[in-house]
């Protein structure tokens, strides 16, 4: 009994230590990053432009298809919803506003997170276990390339800058997806809805998203990256580590996302 | 400092430990300029741990790594980095970049460490590709490569900085006799051309006979001796003599021990 007690207290130790382990090896590695971008030229490990740009590519342009497809199909969602419930209460033309502030606010950064976490932080997890796997990872640090600069700075650039702009396309897509269900059932054209839309919207709105879209490129990236240097075990790790880092990236956005929420709109 | 006599290589009292197994005991290896020394031990005898303190990949729980006059433990990133690019290691298993061409691999020291244009980049690269007889292979990408190939090419990547001192993991490991004796011969014209100083970790006689000016002979975490070819071979040591003659262990078995390790439960 007292043994089972004891076991258990002790496996919740090991556990504790080893999550606050994790913690700091990812804070460690996010400040490493920021570290090698603020003043990698001067020590000799510039990150390159080039290097980030192909990055950007990966995480931003090459999401923006399915990031807009999947915000449009949520915006269109949004609408049906709206208008069903705000129906009961006769203010179906309240689903302008309705719409504008939870897309602006919560939805479109949050579909656009859901879904980079799945491409681009697996990716990242994939790409630097399978690099760690057969030595790569030891191969740059001895050519005097920092893994960190190379691997990890030029991900966490392009994630910084392509989120937030994948979060404001996400944003006009849902929007508009909800003008094309929405304007006619509430018997105005397209164009006026958006014009609504447009005047109801406050810049404090969009800023919310947008800050929050930091907060996820950092998290996103940082778990990622993080996930993948600690992978071991061979090719079954690599697989474990990416699918850790999927799971792991979309529970701290949506925990995020819920915090933020809280502290922003008290 | 004495620059011709000082060994580029310096290692004192180094401990190294896995959990609580400890991996080298206490471990004093040197290395002079121009030699090439081949550390050689069977499989868990500490070579391939003792490699990675060396190269600064690990640091040392206890005791010094030096190399080209850098304490490697106590080294600040800078003169880790300036430290680095005067070394060049071939990995076991290659370890070239899957994302990147031969080439692009070749050449990737250059372009991260030198100001030089693409061109001399190039010539450059390519000469090394010619020197381990891969030329012409630039354009391929590393998954289009043998085995040979693989060690070749990791091989030239790590010479294209012209580095002092070269390390080589398993040379001829999972290699057919004839591609490991050209490696073995690309590995005697490199110290004669280029006068590096070469470090060959090997389980392979008759590779380490061939190409070695001294062995140092590692089993279970120490170090059983350091000499030539001819000195190992004459060593009276029974367990150089097991690793001479490929015969088995005797191992012997400690029964307080033995029944500790069945029982305990934190292993």
């Amino acid at each position: 009994m007292i043994a089972d007690a004891l076991h258990l207290l002790n496996r919740l130790g090991r556990r504790t230590v080893m999550a606050v382990d994790a913690l700091g090896y990812a804070a460690g590695l996010l400040g490493e990053a920021v570290g090698f971008v603020v003043s990698g030229r001067r020590r000799g490990q510039p990150v390159r432009l080039q290097a980030v740009v192909e990055q950007m590519r990966q995480v931003g342009v090459d999401a923006i298809p399915i990031v807009l497809l999947l915000s449009f199909t949520v915006g269109l969602m949004l609408a049906i919803q709206f208008i069903a419930t705000l129906r009961e209460f006769g203010a179906q033309s309240q689903v302008v506003l309705a719409v504008a502030k939870s897309v602006t606010r919560e939805f479109g950064v949050l579909i656009t997170g859901i879904l980079v976490a799945g491409r681009s932080g697996s990716a990242f997890a994939a790409r630097i276990g399978s690099m760690s796997v057969s030595q790569e990872v030891d191969a740059l640090g001895v050519m005097g390339i920092d893994p960190v600069r190379y691997l990890v700075a030029p991900a966490l650039l392009a994630m910084l800058v392509m989120l937030p702009v994948l979060t404001v396309l996400a944003d006009a897509a849902a929007i508009l997806g909800a003008a094309m269900y929405s304007a006619p059932m509430l018997d105005m054209s397209v164009q006026t809805y958006l014009t609504q839309t447009l005047s109801q919207l406050t810049p404090r709105d969009v800023y919310e998203g947008l800050a929050k879209s930091i907060v996820f490129a950092l998290l996103i990236t940082v778990i990622g990256v993080a996930t993948g240097f600690s992978v071991t075990g061979g090719a079954e790790g690599v697989g474990r580590a990416t699918t850790r880092a999927v799971v792991l990236s979309i529970t701290a956005l949506i925990v995020a996302d819920m915090v933020f929420s809280f502290f922003l709109n008290r | 400092m004495n620059e011709t006599n000082a060994p580029l290589i310096e290692v004192v009292g180094l401990e190294a430990f896995y959990g609580r197994r400890r991996i080298l005991h206490g471990v004093d290896f040197s290395v002079n300029r121009g030699e090439i020394r081949v550390i050689m031990g069977g499989s868990g005898s500490g070579k391939s741990t003792l490699l990675r303190h060396i190269i600064g990949l690990q640091r040392p729980v206890s005791g010094t790594v030096r190399i080209l006059g850098v304490d490697v433990g106590r080294a600040g990133a800078q003169e880790l980095l300036a430290v680095r690019r005067k070394l060049g290691v071939s990995f076991q298993g290659g370890a070239l970049i899957t994302s990147m061409s031969v080439g692009d691999n070749v050449a990737l020291p250059l372009r991260e460490h030198t100001q030089l244009d693409e061109t001399t980049i190039r010539i450059m690269s390519r000469l090394k590709l010619e020197f381990v007889n891969l030329g012409g292979f630039h354009d391929l990408m590393p998954s289009q490569l043998s085995g040979g190939m693989i060690k070749r090419a990791a091989l030239a990547r790590a010479i294209v900085m012209d580095p002092e001192l070269l390390f080589f993991d398993e040379p001829s490991a999972g290699l057919d006799p004839v591609v490991s004796a050209e490696l073995d011969e690309l590995i005697l014209r490199l110290r004669d051309a280029l006068r590096m100083t070469i470090v060959v970790v090997t389980h392979e006689l008759e590779s380490a006979f061939r190409i070695a000016d001294r062995i140092t002979v590692l089993d279970q975490g120490d170090i059983l001796t350091t000499g030539t070819v001819a000195e190992v071979r004459a060593s009276e040591n029974e367990r150089i003599q097991d690793l001479l003659h490929r015969r088995p262990r005797s191992v012997e078995v400690d029964v307080d021990d033995y029944l500790r390790r069945l029982t305990e439960e934190d292993a």
